[in-house]
């Protein structure tokens, strides 16, 4: 590893201007090698243009953006439509702005769960299934950098959980830095070494702990949120397996998880809030 | 027997359509026919400048094409006009700016009908050079920059955010267009180009599981459609740029009915009904 390596991609006090107002101003942010640093906020609140200027999509109106050189970038945007008129099959978008080897591909498809659907036409994949060869195209692509906005949006709830600590398997594998645009604030926090809490701005800032008790981030999402996470901190003693079983914590696996069942080391957790909560979220974002 | 200039015809016809099926293949794709339609439509302004300047004609239309390309880029990015406003503004303003040009030009004699609906069966031997080594460097050029223009294609922001570069493959694009009206417009003339480049294209959608098996079935029919219009233009004294987008037309409607469908990998995709 380097000695003192640069940051993969730093922002400074950068803004987006746009049509008379700032769609986000003052962010500085900074991601290693190694390290996951997610991006929340409500709606409207700047993500995934924050998201835009780190990669070099959008430039900065004002402050400063800035990329190592060479890097390789592996994103996932938030919304990509493939046109009923472009014929184009998984296989062919795996390999859509690179050469990656078929092992490479092979290996991304089959960790996000797709390696099946390798000749199905792009259009006619289902929302989750689509999301799942997005994040793993962007994989294949051994990214130094990924920049995921909203990866697993569609995706149910325990392919979610298994998604997201697949990005932080990849994270340790390939050790590149991961920039998250997420509003999926109880499930995200696990693997985020930093939090940055938008609103148009840097609302508050640092580890999942410490955001999760500011003042400025109950504030912002109030305090449900505040008790969905801090729920969430003593809750991950079990894993959802992705054909929908739970594996715990001594490396038992059940069909559910329920508290009581001896498989937990907190009894006090009522198991299926957090799932109600979950489709709660989803359904407002198709919504919205 | 075939004469001498109905084999210079086929020749000719037969390399624009080589050209015009891949690029005809991101037209579709993209969307933008109409766009198409707009730099063919200057292409006459460009003819009228040529004549006026005693340029050669194809150098002409190119750069008129090119310009106007650019000019659309620059306006659809400054101006706060829909797209296909300012494609329908700009379209016909450059056909009919060209034609009052050629009218005021009254010491040339032009063969209207011929720049408007192609003139295929008076290609020159040096016509037919510059179709060939104008398709090629155009072939080329897209081959070089398939893969950021495909992945530009299918998302844009994608493209830019992996480094590959697509403003510049946008640019190169705009120009390879330019140049196939060029060198297309006399074949089948500058009202019918654009059914050149997105007929054969939407044809090939139906049989196509993937973007470079589209853009040679693409190629492959517009050969076709030169063949058979050809033929049928000789056999039935038509004009032949129209006999030729009939050709491809009645292609299109055979790819689009239930009988093709057995011939169809996904049945489904052609009868969305739009192209």
């Amino acid at each position: 590893m380097l000695k003192t390596p640069a940051p993969l991609v730093t922002l400074d006090q950068a803004g987006i201007h746009r049509a008379g107002r700032w769609l986000v101003r003052g962010v500085s942010l900074a991601v290693e090698p190694g390290e996951i640093v997610t991006l929340i906020g409500p709606n409207g609140s700047g993500k995934s243009t924050t998201a835009r200027m780190a990669l070099g999509v959008l430039a900065p109106d004002e402050g400063h953006a800035g990329r190592r050189d060479g890097l390789t970038i592996g994103y996932v945007p938030q919304k990509v439509t493939v046109d009923w008129t472009l014929p184009l099959d998984v296989a062919r978008f795996m390999r859509l702005t690179g050469k990656a080897s078929s092992a490479d591909v092979d290996q991304a498809m089959s960790a996000t769960g797709v390696a099946h659907l390798a000749q199905a036409e792009m259009r006619t994949l289902s929302g989750g299934e689509f999301q799942r060869v997005l994040l793993a195209r962007a994989i294949a692509r051994k990214p130094d950098l990924l920049v995921l906005d909203e990866p697993v949006q569609g995706v149910d709830f325990s392919g979610e959980v298994a998604l997201y600590e697949l990005i932080g398997k990849v994270r340790e594998e390939l050790h590149c830095g991961v920039l998250l645009v997420s509003h999926d604030l109880h499930v995200v926090m696990a693997a985020t070494d930093r939090v940055i809490c938008l609103n148009g701005h840097v609302c508050c800032s640092g580890t999942p702990t410490a955001v999760a008790s500011s003042p400025e981030y109950t504030a912002l999402f109030g305090a449900r949120a505040t008790a969905a996470l801090a729920v969430y901190q003593h809750r991950h003693d079990h894993t959802h397996l992705p054909d929908g079983r739970v594996q715990h914590a001594d490396g038992s696996v059940t069909d559910h998880c329920h508290p009581g069942d001896g498989h937990h080391t907190h009894d006090d957790h009522g198991g299926h809030d957090r799932h109600d909560h979950s489709h709660d979220d989803a359904e407002d974002r198709r919504a919205g | 027997m075939l004469d001498d200039f109905f084999l210079r015809a086929l020749t000719a016809g037969i390399g624009v359509a080589l050209v015009a099926g891949p690029l005809g293949c991101f037209i579709v794709w993209r969307r933008l026919a109409y766009f198409g339609d707009t730099l063919s439509h200057a292409a006459l302004l460009g003819i009228a400048l040529a004549l006026l300047l005693q340029l050669d004609v194809t150098l002409g239309v190119f750069a008129v094409s090119a310009l106007v390309a650019m000019a659309l880029v620059v306006l659809q990015r400054r101006v706060k006009v829909s797209g296909d406003a300012l494609l329908g503004l700009l379209s016909h303003s450059s056909l009919a700016i060209g034609l009052v040009v050629l009218a005021f030009m009254s010491w040339v004699r032009v063969d209207l009908m011929g720049f408007l609906f192609g003139d295929i069966l008076a290609v020159s031997t040096r016509d037919i050079a510059i179709i060939w080594l104008g398709g090629a460097a155009v072939l080329g050029m897209l081959a070089a920059i398939w893969r950021p223009l495909f992945a530009a294609t299918v998302s844009a922001e994608l493209a830019h955010a992996e480094d590959m570069k697509p403003e510049r493959a946008n640019l190169i694009f705009m120009l390879l267009m330019a140049a196939t009206i060029a060198i297309a417009m006399k074949i089948v003339g500058v009202l019918l180009i654009t059914a050149m480049l997105i007929i054969p294209a939407a044809t090939a959608r139906r049989f196509s599981s993937g973007p470079e098996q589209m853009a040679l079935l693409a190629a492959g029919i517009g050969v076709a459609a030169v063949v058979a219009g050809l033929f049928g233009s000789l056999q039935w004294d038509t004009p032949s740029g129209p006999s030729i987008v009939v050709a491809a037309f009645v292609f299109f409607l055979a790819a689009i009915s239930p009988l093709a469908g057995s011939l169809g990998r996904r049945a489904s995709v052609a009868t969305d009904g739009r192209g």
